[in-house]
């Protein structure tokens, strides 16, 4: 093992980078070295400097001051290309893939000149590399058709596609099923075995504990602890990246109440390959948060459009307190007192170069900051001043445009939105996906303080600790098709893991 | 060469590359008249004096700017909400077409002019209605859907113009009869040449940018414009948003059409626009989709216009330059107004 390891080469040193936006010092004199072989985690809270770095070491910032070291060769500042040509590879969290080609012409897209041919080299070169890393993906598939997990597939191939050597994950696990994760994990493990190197972005602290060899604190742009993952717990890099111990709220079981909202035998059709709902019934109760935990693209989003108001199900029923709907809209949700946290905040939670304040109201404006077509802005300033208060959203006021604000801001101004009309029913798709561990867990605890104030919540999370964490009640979806309720503590990860992947379906079918 | 967004782009930023825009026009236009072989510096003196040397050019400027105001506002109230309305020289039209059917004596004083106004706003709205419903119901593109109406109601006018609507005292000429006296928009001021089509252009502007500021119809406008999925997910009833937006966008551009016969002409005839509709579009990107920079952006395209006439006459450049003029000009503000939110990096 002399060849990885502590004694290993230094493929990688990041020194004394510093780099500030305006008033803002994102990165504070950051050094960092990586070595052969070697898994480090990057650790941070939202907007602790991660993604700064890894924009420097790529070459699409320049830093004022501080240089790169890739294998022992200065890199060019602000050169990308130079970044790739050196063997440095990013997976970035949102993909940059056209869904219209397909994997293989995906991965020599900017790579192999567009003149060229045939595939047939490039094939056997994907395909090698396929198999070494174990990324199961075929060469000729429409990315547009592939799955999250898969897409990230194709993203790494690309790398290595271009004799990457240096592999940095900005938060890969984010959009990714525990299952997908250990896939991803036993890639990484094989690459590292191969001798490339790795840095893994991410503030999941038990896939760092997992993964990682080494794992680097970042807070507020500085360096705040280094320390190798054997030698440390999970309790520790929180304090480390939060400054203070948190522990994530857990919900206490109670007796729930009336049936708020039934779906009764709803079934949707399937989207390309995408299941649509199979006879599915669910029944949120007053006093009650409902998990439904599920691997990805299991029905889960059929699910949430029809609470959400956006469809109703081509065949069943859903009924709100016993009254079956008939018009079906967002606005008729709302008005019954659905809130909605939407599981992509970007695209559908908030309007991005709106302000907060337009933002805010965006769902009430017609029942509560307008008179006869008149709107009253001076209320909504007014509303949405009160929700960055009392939801501690950090911004520099009400009319500062939404896109400024980092995933945890703009979440809880959601979530504040959601909160205000005092709903009897939340649907929370994936509500903490992508925020940090502070918002994290004042998201849960606003969930949990609805609960019990009498709501029916529904929480839709591919983060299986954060279901069983939360709920009174889990429902597992698996292609279309929902479980039966279990309560909780009644179930174990594993056996959920089982119905996550469909073997306990079968069993129940033929019983 | 790549594209790094600009997260708060500076005052100096978002003022001065605009600026730096019309300079380079200038520049363009300077070139361009050495090209024609005259002096660069004269042209764009007479140009400026053509346009705004004399009270009487002062006002012929002004007249040539109110049709600009309307088409320019129908274009930016759709185009705030991403619907792409090409069509507003067919709107113009129809507006046109009932200034004339009610303003040959069919009303009198002192309805006359209240009701064909509105008549015309119907007509025009009318005329996007199709567009719009296709769109939201079908998914058909409507830059194909109003433009092609653009040619279609060119046609239809110089068949009213050859047949049912013909002046039977025009000697022959494909023209309308004239419209009553009580059908005509009076001057603002008795003795100079500005009708009230000026000043009803202004009251629309300050309108629509109420309507977009202050009113729920506006900000459902606008956040359909930026993010339809979004403002789906709120609850706002998409479609319907639409269709309000092109009925009021279709109102307006045909008031263009309305002032110019009732307020200049006094009749219709198939050169009414030399193509209002389509610089109405130059005249709303120019303002940046503004209501209020609307006003200003038609003037200053109007006085290129009109100065443009004046300075062909004297120097002998062909008025043509006011066309590349405008083409410059918008392709310049375009790259402008991109420039204030990216910057170009190199690397």
């Amino acid at each position: 093992m002399s060849s990885t390891g502590p004694g290993a080469e230094v493929v990688l040193r990041l020194d004394r980078i510093s780099k500030s936006f305006g008033a803002l010092k994102a990165n504070d004199a950051v050094s960092l070295t990586l070595r052969r072989g070697e898994v480090v985690a990057l650790l941070g809270e939202n907007g602790a400097g991660k993604t700064t770095l890894m924009n420097i070491l790529f070459g699409h910032y320049l830093a004022d001051d501080g240089g790169v070291e890739v294998f022992g060769q200065p890199l060019p500042p602000g050169k990308p290309k130079a970044a790739l040509a050196a063997g440095v590879g990013m997976v970035h969290q949102h993909f940059t893939l056209a869904g219209n080609l397909t994997v293989l012409e995906n991965i020599r897209l900017g790579t192999d000149a567009l003149w060229s041919r045939g595939h047939g080299g490039a094939r056997a070169k994907v395909e090698r590399l396929s198999r070494d890393f174990g990324l199961a993906v075929h060469p000729d598939a429409k990315v547009g058709r592939l799955s999250v997990g898969e897409r990230q597939r194709v993203e790494i191939l690309k790398a290595l596609y271009r004799d990457a050597r240096i592999l940095i994950l900005d938060e890969p696990t984010a959009v990714l099923t525990p299952q997908e994760s250990e896939a991803l994990f036993a890639t990484l493990r094989k690459a590292t075995a191969l001798g490339l190197s790795v840095i893994f972005i991410s503030h999941k602290l038990h896939e760092v504990m997992a993964i990682a060899d080494r794992c680097v604190v970042l807070r507020h742009g500085r360096v705040v602890g280094e320390v190798d993952t054997h030698a440390t717990d999970k309790g520790q890099l929180a304090a480390l990246m939060v400054g203070g111990e948190l522990s994530l709220p857990r919900a206490e079981a109670r007796v729930a109440g009336e049936v708020l909202m039934q779906l009764d035998r709803a079934s949707t059709p399937d989207r390309g390959t995408v299941p649509g709902l199979r006879s599915v019934s669910l029944a949120l109760r007053a006093g009650q948060i409902t998990g439904l935990a599920g691997v990805s693209g299991n029905g889960q989003a059929a699910l949430a459009e029809i609470i959400a108001g956006l469809a109703l199900p081509a065949s069943g029923s859903i009924s709100l307190r016993g009254v079956p709907v008939a018009r079906w809209t967002p606005g008729e949700a709302l008005a019954q007192g659905v809130a909605r946290i939407p599981e992509d905040r970007h695209h559908q939670g908030s309007i991005a170069d709106f302000d907060l304040t337009e933002n805010a109201v965006l769902e009430s404006y017609r029942s509560r900051f307008s008179r006869r077509g008149w709107m009253n802005w001076r209320a909504a300033r007014e509303f949405a001043q009160g929700i960055i208060r009392a939801y501690d959203v950090r911004c520099p006021g009400p009319e500062t445009r939404i896109r400024l604000l980092s995933g945890g801001n703009m979440q809880k101004l959601i979530l504040g939105r959601a909160m205000a009309s005092d709903p009897v029913v939340i649907l929370a798709n994936q509500p903490v996906r992508g925020l940090d561990v502070g918002a994290i867990a004042y998201v849960q605890s606003q969930l949990i303080a609805a609960r019990d104030r009498g709501a029916a919540v529904i929480l839709v999370s591919e983060d299986l600790d954060e279901i069983i964490g939360l709920s009174d009640v889990i429902h597992v979806m698996s292609q279309g098709r929902l479980s039966p309720a279990f309560v909780r503590g009644t179930m174990t990860a594993a056996e959920l893991g089982l119905w996550m992947a469909g073997q306990k379906f079968e069993g129940a079918d033929a019983a | 060469m790549r594209l790094e967004p600009v997260a708060n782009p500076s005052a100096a930023r978002r003022l001065g590359l605009p600026a730096l825009a019309l300079v380079a026009t200038l520049g363009v236009a300077m070139g361009l008249a050495l090209l024609a072989g005259a002096n660069p510096l004269a042209v764009l003196g007479q140009i400026a004096t053509g346009a705004l040397g004399s009270k009487l050019a002062i006002l012929e400027t002004l007249n040539r700017a109110t049709p600009l105001i309307f088409t320019g506002l129908a274009v930016a109230v759709a185009f705030r909400a991403k619907l792409w309305n090409i069509g507003a020289e067919a709107q113009l039209y129809a507006g046109a077409i009932l200034a004339v059917v009610l303003g040959t004596g069919v009303l009198g004083s002192p309805w006359v002019l209240p009701v064909s106004a509105l008549a015309a706003m119907l007509a025009g709205a009318a005329l996007l209605l199709g567009p719009v419903l296709l769109k939201t119901r079908l998914g058909v593109d409507e830059v194909v859907t109003t433009l092609l109406l653009n040619f279609i109601m060119l046609l239809f006018v110089s068949y009213l113009l050859e047949g049912p609507m013909k002046d039977p005292m025009g000697m022959g000429w494909p023209k309308s009869p004239a419209l009553i006296p009580e059908a005509r928009l009076p001057r603002i001021v008795e003795g100079l040449r500005l009708h009230w089509g000026f000043a009803l252009a202004i009251i629309a502007a300050v309108v629509v940018w109420v309507i977009q500021t202050r009113t729920t119809l506006g900000f459902e406008i606008r956040a359909v414009g930026q993010n339809p999925e979004a403002a789906r997910f709120a609850g706002m009833p998409v479609n319907a948003v639409l269709v309000k937006t092109a009925l009021l966008s279709g109102g307006l551009a045909a008031l263009a059409g309305w002032s110019e016969v009732a307020g200049l002409k006094g009749h219709l005839s198939s050169d009414l626009s030399p193509g209002f509709g389509y610089t109405g579009i130059i005249v709303a990107m120019l303002a940046l989709l503004h209501p209020l920079g609307v006003i200003v952006t038609a003037i200053f395209v109007a006085g290129i216009f009109v100065g443009s006439d004046a300075m062909s006459r004297a120097a002998g450049v062909p008025t043509y330059i006011a066309d590349m003029l405008m083409a410059t000009a918008l392709l310049f503000m375009v790259l402008a107004i991109l420039l204030t939110r990216v910057r170009v990096v190199r690397g």
